[in-house]
Order: structure tokens, then C-alpha cells, then sequence
């Protein structure tokens, strides 16, 4: 029975993966795989021949590395300033969440709202005097302000995503760990990297997994802020999926994605791996 | 064996939790999805339907998986299809013939194109639009000197642009170019056949070449932010750009919330004539329909004068019959009205038709011209050598596709060349 | 910042500028999420001439109009329910399949553990449009389709990701030993689990639950191939609102944005109550 326990516990979500996930996926797989029902790559050079592939695939790439360790940074100061507090917690903690409740498509709205043209960034400066009249920030010649308005659109709806994560696992960490090593004189400082970090390692496992899966999807915010100018892998898949019509190519970018995603969060799995005999 | 198990178990807890017992006929449309519209097509224009409708409009992207995957499964819900002539080109071998709806009253020019290339009457024309100019009142001082707005050639519009741009220190022209944006159609049916009088055959020629420095030269003066736009009712309104050119239902807002401050104009002439391009929105039936004849009834339905005018007011889409329109039409409806009377009526006329019998080829074919825009204009590769190097795209996408020249282009025997 | 030495008047001034400092740190942090917020908030309360108008106004005009569009559109209450009773099942589904699998991970060892886990990771890492057509296709097949189950299941596909690493984070940083302690008093493994574990798991869950309520919630596009009768709030919303009017898009976003708002809200209590167990 106990060898079998885990094996029962995954079952259910097993099964269901198996039906709802590795089905279809299969099929799509198969559809990578082929064109006018004969195995070919031909998907796969189609796509890499496209003159888009290579800026969607360095832009996704380019996003991520920048995005996810700033919001890794912020999480974890929101996390600890949090746990620090001792009165407002809850209602500090709520703001912080807010974020998680706004979908991509509403985040990209408020985004665009606040840098185009006649958009609320201009408003203020306008009234502030520093401008007289509106300035053009999101224009195509400035890649790289588009890149750091779809950064920061990025960071601001899904640091609470790797926050929550962060807190819930900071609060299992007992106290008294802290305490000892500020008895033996540690900085506060050293504190967090040696006792803190350390016990964080699953909690942060998780929290890098998920948001380094959702990175590599970026869609919405930069279709809203980048419109064509931007090409990410998640746009070039739509657009070969419903524009195109060619769903063996959108199904090649679909396994470049997959491939990126399982790569990184094997890197990350790795690099945080928690082995049996540290833990609490 | 366990997974069938459990999908059975499904299947009685989901007719549990599920309500639907559908006697409508389910109307699936990639059109009308602005909330308003929809809501205008449900309340006024298909409530006076008999058997019973449901509107449900889509995205682009749901609207075609739906239809693929009631396809695929051999049955399905959706009754009508509506869309655009190029979302219906792909679909074309899973459409019924349609040969039985009576449909005398739209043209035989839109009914020839429903038949998408082939003898079957694969969709009825629903409702048409096409592309205009607007501008803001304020722009008009700066026309140039002796330019008649009702009659621009593209050389007016660009020395209109530029002096715009002169006096005001801000590029205020502003194109569709956003991901949404309907860019394409204005490559292959206004600025290419304007200048070359065709919109396949001399993709390449020195013509075409010319026509796409003309637009280089009108993009100085194009707010670059212009990428992003997709609907320019929006940026009219905002003041982001005070000439614009788009789809006459992506203009319409503008006129209808300040009706004194905007005016439609046709589009511009190039040396080879005033080119321009219908949009035309169909209804189908797919094969998989379950109630083909209630389908079919509504359709019969969507073509009666009253139905039509009742669209044109709910979509900015014009009716594909003749009909008399009532003096009380919403001002957008008589701003572009009037636009698209002098841009058909104009001496230089050339009607540019939507293209034909591409199959599923139809997006790519699209792709051709947006890469050719985004490789000369953002990515500014030199003009000659991007030209070939689409032409072999578009000749590769024509043969495969077996499709004969469609007007401004001279009929062909077999694909249509690329020169 | 050193606790150990005894405070001396420079270090007091020091730690009186670090407090200055924490506090500027966390209002800073406040500001960040809540202002784009705000903007949202003032365009979806505001006449359309002044969503359109330059420059915007940073306070709302308190017209109600665009808002009250959405609150008389036909059907809207209908996919208000649709979309809680979706976004339930889809909480229900995943937790109870991805609690148990959590679980697994973290106190077993055993062979297709990393198997299991790259399964996992590779579900969230597909893009969901390309596996929406074989899903339809099954869908319609089995009679699923246009069921507010259906497409609960494909959420819960979405959020068991979500729902398996944070359980598993969370009992990895749970000591074994309190579930031995309590199997050596005479405690099944499932009494202990559910008298011990559970109660510190309580976060986690709460997390994986905010995370499925949320997933559920904001998805479009399987929401929007998979029901027809039985629309979602968001398919019915969401999809039509980037081609819809500017002062729509915001109130329509703003209508999206609330009832998520209000989950978090409700359920922050249990998601963040682990502050008992850090002081143990």
C-alpha cells in the first residue's frame, strides 16, 4: 500500500491530464509533424524561414530574462515588507494581490491608456508644464520604449502572481530560525540570504516555474502596446493559426514554445533543487 | 477502458448542469461583435425574424476553431454563418449550395463572388462596405492650394500631409497598420492598382515601385504610433490624427459623436485611376447545419429592404440590395454614403475586386502584402529588391492555388501571373 | 541597521531615516499598483468625450453611462452566473486533483516523479487556442459541448499547474515530523493529514483556489469556443471589447475587474492566515 499511495494520489490528475491535455496534444503534435498528410519538417523550416521568427523568438526571450528577475526582486521585498509590518498586514497584503484578478487583455487596456498619445502619462506631464503638447511614446521607431511600457505593464500584472506564492510560502518558515541566528549576531540582511532564501527554495521553485511558463505566452499586453511592431512567438502563433490558416506552422511556434518552457523549467529545477535530507 | 469510464460519467453529470434545448437557429458571426452592434442585431434587426434566432458573435480566432471543430465532428449547432467573403474562402468545400434562396435582388457582381470560384452558391452577399477618407474640419485649411477633396490624387494627399506636418510640427496622418488593422486591403485594392491598374500581375513592375514610394514619402507625415491603431475613429476623435483612411464602419463613431467636425472624402486617384475596394459580408450554411431549412429561411430573411436598413443602421454595413433610405439615416451613414457615391461615380473609377478561388490560401495571400508593407515602411529594405522577393511569394501562393486573375487584373487562362 | 549593539544616538538617527525609508518603500510599492488601477477606474466612471478628450482627468466624472450599457445588455446576468458556476467547478476540480498530486511530490520518492512533474509544467506551457479545436471537436462529439462542465474541465486543465507546484511548495516546507509525531499518538495517515497538514496547508490552498477562480474568470478563448448558449461573462465581454468603442473597453473592463476584485477579497483571509504558524 504505501509504495502505492503516490501513485493513487496521482491518479486522478493523471487520468484527466491524459484525456483533456495529452490528447489534444497529441493531435497538434501530429499536425507539427505534417503537411498534406505526409511526415515532414517542412512546419519547422516554413517557420524558421519566416523573417519574423527570429525577432518574435529573441523578443519573447529578451522579455522574460528581463521581466522575471525584477519581478522575483519586487516579490520577494513585498513578501518580506509585509512580514515585517504588524499592523495594516491583511490590507497591505490585498492591495499587493490586486493585480491578480486583471486579465491580460484588461492589463493591456490600462497600459495603453496610460502611454498613448493623448493618454494619461501626457496628461499629467501636460499639466504639470513640463509639456505643451503631447509627446508620441509607442511609436514604431522606438522599439525600445515599447519594450519597456510592455516591461512594465508585464511586472505590474504578474508580480502578485509570484508574491502570493512567496508569502505563503515565507509564512511556513518558523520564526525561531530568524531569532537563533540574530542571537549569533547576524545582519538582518544576512538573515534573509542565509536562513530565509535557503528555506525558501520550494516556494521559489514554484513560483519562477509558473511565472516563466506564463512569460514565454506574453500575448495580450504587447498586441495592445506594440501592436505590430513587436513580434513575440504567442502573436506569430495566432497569426499563422487564424490568419494564415496554416496550423502546421502555428503548431511548430506552439512546440518552440512548449520547448522553451519545459528547457527553462528544468534550469530552474535545478538550480533550486530541494533535496530531501535539507528540509525543515 | 477507465477513460471512457470517466467520459460517460461525464456526459450524465454534464446534461445535469447543462440547459440548452435550442429551437433557434444559432446565427455564428465573425461580425457585429462590437457590443453595440451586437446588441443592435439582436434587438433591431432580428427580432422581427419569425422562427427564432440566437446572434452570437466571435472574434476572428473562436469564430473559425468553432466552425473547424463542428466541422471536424460531423455535427454542430451553428445554423448561419456570417462573415466576410475572405474568412468564407477556406471553408468553401463544407458549404451548402445556397442556389435555392432567392436572392434576385443583390447584384450578380456580389452573387458571383459568393459562389467563391466554384459553381455552387457557397454564400449569399449580406451586407458591403468599402474604404473612405475622413478628416477633421480643422485640416481642411491646409489643403494644398487648388486640390479638390471630393476628387485627391495621391500626390494631393501627401503635399496635404506634409504641409499638415509643417504647421503643426506633428505628422497628423493616420493609417490602420495595428494588429487589427485593415492595411492589406488598401495595398491590394487602392494605393497598388491606383498606380499599376492591377493588383497581382505587376506586383513588381516600376509602377508598383513608384506607388510604394509614394507611401514611404505620405509615411514621413504618418503619426508612427500608427502601428497601433486599428479602428481610426478612435484617434480621429482623440486628435491623434486628423486624416485618416479605414474601413466606413471603423469611421463611424467619429461622425456620430461630432458629426460638424469630420468629413468623408473618396479615396485618392493614382496615375492609373481612382482604385478602390469593396468589403462584402456574406451568409452561409454549413453542411453540418441541423435545420438547413430554417437557415435558409432566415437568410431570405436578412435580404428584405426593412432587414437591410435596420443592419446598415445597427452595423455601418450598406445593404447589398437597392433599396430607399429613409431621410432620418445616422450622420455616418450619410457622411460615407456620400463619400462612396463620388468615389464609384468618379470619372477615374476602378473598382477593385475582393480575391477569388485562393482556398485556404487566402490569409497568406493578405501576409503578401503586409510583409511588403512591413519590410519597405518599418523595416526600410530597399524597395526593388523586397518587390521581388514578394512576387515569388505571391506567384508561389497564385499557382498553388490555381486562381485566375479577378478585376483590375485581365482575365487569365489558368493561375494568375506575377509579371 | 545592526540589532545586536546597544543604540547609540547616530544609529538612532539612522534607524529613524530607515523607518522614513520603509515607509516611503511601501507607499512607493501602494502607488504602483493602485494608480493604473485608478486610471481604469476614472475611464470606466467618465463620459465618453472625456475617455477620448486631452488631457485626461486624474478624478472621474461619475457618469455612469457606459457602465450602466453593460449592466442592461441582454443576457449579462445569465453570464455572470455562467461564469461563477464555471469558475467553482473549475476551484473544485483542480484542488481536489491537485492537492493529492502536491502531496505526492513532496513526501514520496519514487520512479515518474520527474515525469509527473514535467507532464505537469508542459500543460501550462501549450498555447490553449491550438488545442481548442480537438477539445471542440471532442467536445461536440461527447456532448459536452456548450456545458458550463466543459468548459470547466478545460480550466481546471489551466489551473491544475497552478494548484499542483503550490501544494507542492507548501507541504514540502510543512516538517514531516509533524505528521509522524501524530502517526506515533495513534493517528491514521489520513487523520493525520487532515488534522495536521491540512490546517497549515490552509494558504496554499487558498492560493491554488484565488488561482483557479482567477484563471477560470479571465480566460476568452476556450470560453469563447466552447460555450454558445451557456456564455461566460468574459466570452460574452471580453472578446467583443477590443473592437468596441474606447469608453466601453474601460467599462467593460472595469465590469470584469470587480467581481475578481471581490473573490480576493473574500477569500484573503484564509490566503494569507499562516501568520499563526510563523509564530509558533
Amino acid at each position: 500500500m504505501p509504495r502505492a499511495l503516490p501513485y493513487l494520489l496521482l491518479l486522478p490528475a493523471s487520468l484527466f491530464l491524459l484525456v483533456f491535455f495529452f490528447y489534444p496534444f497529441g493531435l497538434v503534435v501530429v499536425e507539427s509533424l505534417t503537411r498534406g498528410g505526409e511526415w515532414t519538417t517542412d512546419n519547422f523550416t516554413r517557420m524558421t524561414g519566416h523573417w519574423k521568427f527570429a525577432p518574435a523568438f529573441w523578443n519573447t526571450i529578451w522579455l522574460t530574462a528581463i521581466v522575471v528577475p525584477v519581478q522575483l526582486i519586487m516579490a520577494l521585498t513585498m513578501a518580506s515588507v509585509v512580514q515585517k509590518l504588524k499592523t495594516g498586514r491583511s490590507g497591505l497584503l490585498y492591495i499587493f494581490a490586486i493585480p491578480l484578478g486583471i486579465s491580460d487583455l484588461a492589463a493591456g487596456l490600462i497600459w495603453l491608456a496610460i502611454f498613448e498619445q493623448s493618454g494619461f502619462l501626457n496628461s499629467i506631464l501636460h499639466s504639470f508644464g513640463v509639456i505643451d503638447r503631447p509627446t508620441l511614446y509607442l511609436g514604431y521607431q522606438n522599439m525600445w520604449v515599447i519594450f519597456l511600457a510592455v516591461c512594465l505593464a508585464e511586472i505590474w500584472r504578474a508580480t502578485a502572481i509570484m508574491m502570493v506564492i512567496i508569502v505563503a510560502g515565507m509564512g511556513l518558515i518558523p520564526k525561531e530560525y530568524s531569532e537563533a541566528a540574530e542571537v549569533f549576531g547576524a545582519s538582518r540582511w544576512q538573515r534573509f540570504t542565509r536562513v530565509t532564501l535557503p528555506l525558501l527554495r520550494p516556494s521559489l521553485q514554484t513560483a519562477l516555474i509558473l511565472r516563466i511558463l506564463m512569460a514565454f505566452e506574453v500575448f495580450a499586453v504587447v498586441m495592445a502596446l506594440g501592436g505590430t511592431s513587436l513580434p513575440v512567438l504567442m502573436g506569430e502563433t495566432f497569426q499563422w493559426q487564424f490568419q494564415l490558416q496554416d496550423r502546421g506552422v502555428a503548431a511548430a511556434y506552439a512546440m518552440v514554445i512548449l520547448g522553451l518552457s519545459v528547457a527553462f523549467s528544468l534550469v530552474v529545477l535545478r538550480l533550486l533543487h530541494v533535496p530531501k535530507g535539507a528540509r525543515i | 477502458m477507465k477513460t471512457r469510464l470517466k467520459l460517460s460519467l461525464l456526459i450524465t453529470a454534464s446534461a445535469l448542469i447543462s440547459t440548452n434545448a435550442i429551437a433557434e437557429t444559432l446565427f455564428w458571426s465573425s461580425q457585429a461583435t462590437p457590443i453595440e452592434e451586437t446588441q443592435a442585431m439582436r434587438e433591431q434587426v432580428l427580432s422581427g425574424f419569425g422562427g427564432g434566432v440566437s446572434f452570437q458573435p466571435a472574434d476572428p480566432g473562436p469564430w473559425l476553431t468553432r466552425i473547424q471543430a463542428e466541422l471536424g465532428a460531423g455535427s454542430g449547432s451553428i445554423g448561419v454563418l456570417g462573415a466576410l467573403h475572405g474568412d468564407f474562402t477556406p471553408l468553401a468545400g463544407n458549404l451548402t449550395d445556397l442556389s435555392g434562396v432567392d436572392a434576385s435582388a443583390v447584384s450578380p457582381g456580389f452573387m458571383e463572388l459568393g459562389k467563391l470560384g466554384t459553381d455552387d452558391q457557397k454564400y449569399i452577399p449580406w451586407m458591403q462596405a468599402t474604404y473612405v477618407m475622413a478628416a477633421h474640419t480643422d485640416a481642411l485649411e491646409y489643403l494644398p492650394d487648388g486640390a479638390d477633396l471630393m476628387a485627391l490624387s495621391y500626390d494631393d494627399l501627401i503635399a496635404w500631409a506634409a504641409n499638415m506636418h509643417d504647421a503643426t510640427g506633428q505628422p497628423r496622418f493616420g493609417f490602420p497598420a495595428g494588429p487589427q488593422g485593415l492595411k492589406h486591403r488598401f495595398f491590394q485594392g487602392y494605393l497598388l492598382p491606383a498606380y499599376t491598374g492591377s493588383m497581382v500581375t505587376e506586383f513588381r513592375s516600376d509602377d508598383a515601385e513608384q506607388a510604394w514610394n509614394a507611401f514611404l514619402e505620405l509615411w514621413e507625415h504618418t503619426n508612427p504610433a500608427s502601428t497601433n491603431y486599428s479602428f481610426m475613429q478612435e484617434q480621429l476623435i482623440s486628435g491623434d490624427a486628423w486624416v485618416v483612411f479605414d474601413h466606413t464602419a471603423r469611421l463611424a463613431d467619429a461622425f456620430n459623436q461630432q458629426p460638424d467636425d469630420f468629413v468623408a472624402f473618396p479615396a485618392p486617384s493614382g496615375p492609373a485611376g481612382r482604385a478602390f475596394m469593396p468589403v462584402l459580408a456574406g451568409m452561409a450554411v454549413p453542411e453540418t447545419a441541423s435545420d438547413k431549412d430554417a437557415a435558409m429561411e432566415l437568410i431570405g430573411y436578412m435580404l428584405a429592404p426593412e432587414t437591410q436598413i435596420a443592419t446598415l443602421r445597427a452595423t455601418n454595413f450598406f445593404p447589398v440590395i437597392d433599396v430607399d433610405f429613409p431621410d432620418d439615416m445616422p450622420p455616418s451613414v450619410q457622411a460615407a454614403g456620400a463619400a462612396i457615391a463620388a468615389m464609384s461615380g468618379a470619372e477615374d473609377a476602378l473598382p477593385a475586386l475582393l480575391p477569388v478561388g485562393l482556398g485556404d490560401l487566402g490569409g497568406q495571400f493578405n501576409q503578401v502584402y503586409n510583409d511588403t508593407f512591413e519590410r519597405i515602411v518599418l523595416a526600410r529594405q530597399p524597395v526593388r529588391a523586397v518587390l521581388d522577393d514578394q512576387a515569388d511569394a505571391l506567384r508561389r501562393i497564385l499557382e498553388e492555388a490555381g486562381a485566375p486573375c479577378w478585376a483590375p487584373d485581365a482575365a487569365s487562362d489558368g493561375p494568375c501571373p506575377v509579371n | 541597521m545592526n540589532d545586536t549593539s546597544p543604540p547609540a544616538p547616530p544609529q538612532l538617527e539612522a534607524r529613524r531615516a530607515g523607518r522614513f525609508l520603509f515607509q516611503a518603500g511601501i507607499a512607493l510599492l501602494v502607488l504602483w499598483v493602485l494608480v493604473p488601477i485608478w486610471f481604469l477606474f476614472v475611464n470606466a466612471l467618465s463620459a465618453p468625450s472625456e475617455v477620448t478628450g486631452f488631457p485626461k482627468r486624474m478624478w472621474p466624472g461619475f457618469d455612469l453611462a457606459s457602465i450602466q450599457f453593460f449592466l442592461q445588455f441582454q443576457g449579462v446576468t445569465q453570464a455572470l452566473w455562467n461564469s461563477v458556476k464555471v469558475a467553482v467547478l473549475t476551484m473544485i476540480l483542480s484542488i481536489a486533483m491537485g492537492a493529492p498530486a502536491g502531496y505526492a511530490l513532496s513526501r514520496f520518492e519514487f520512479p515518474g516523479k520527474e515525469f509527473f512533474r514535467v507532464l505537469v509544467i508542459m500543460t501550462r506551457a501549450f498555447p490553449l487556442p491550438l488545442l481548442a479545436l480537438p477539445l471542440a471537436v471532442m467536445f461536440i462529439r461527447t456532448g459536452l459541448d456548450d456545458t458550463v462542465l466543459g468548459l470547466a474541465l478545460v480550466h481546471a486543465m489551466l489551473a491544475l499547474p497552478f494548484a499542483v507546484l503550490i501544494t507542492f511548495s507548501l507541504f514540502s516546507g510543512i516538517p514531516v515530523e509533524l505528521e509522524e509525531a501524530a502517526w506515533t499518538l495513534g493517528c491514521t495517515r489520513l487523520q493525520a493529514f487532515v488534522k495536521v497538514v491540512l490546517p497549515l496547508a490552509l494558504p496554499g490552498i487558498a492560493a491554488s483556489a484565488v488561482f483557479a477562480f482567477v484563471i477560470s474568470w479571465n480566460e476568452v478563448f476556450a470560453a469563447a469556443v466552447l460555450t454558445i448558449e451557456n456564455r461566460t461573462l468574459t466570452a460574452f465581454l471580453l472578446q467583443s471589447l477590443n473592437v468596441s468603442p474606447l469608453p466601453l473597453k474601460f467599462a467593460g473592463g472595469a465590469a470584469l475587474v470587480m467581481p475578481a476584485l471581490i473573490f480576493i477579497f473574500a477569500v484573503r483571509k484564509y490566503l494569507f492566515a499562516m501568520w499563526g504558524i510563523a509564530n509558533r
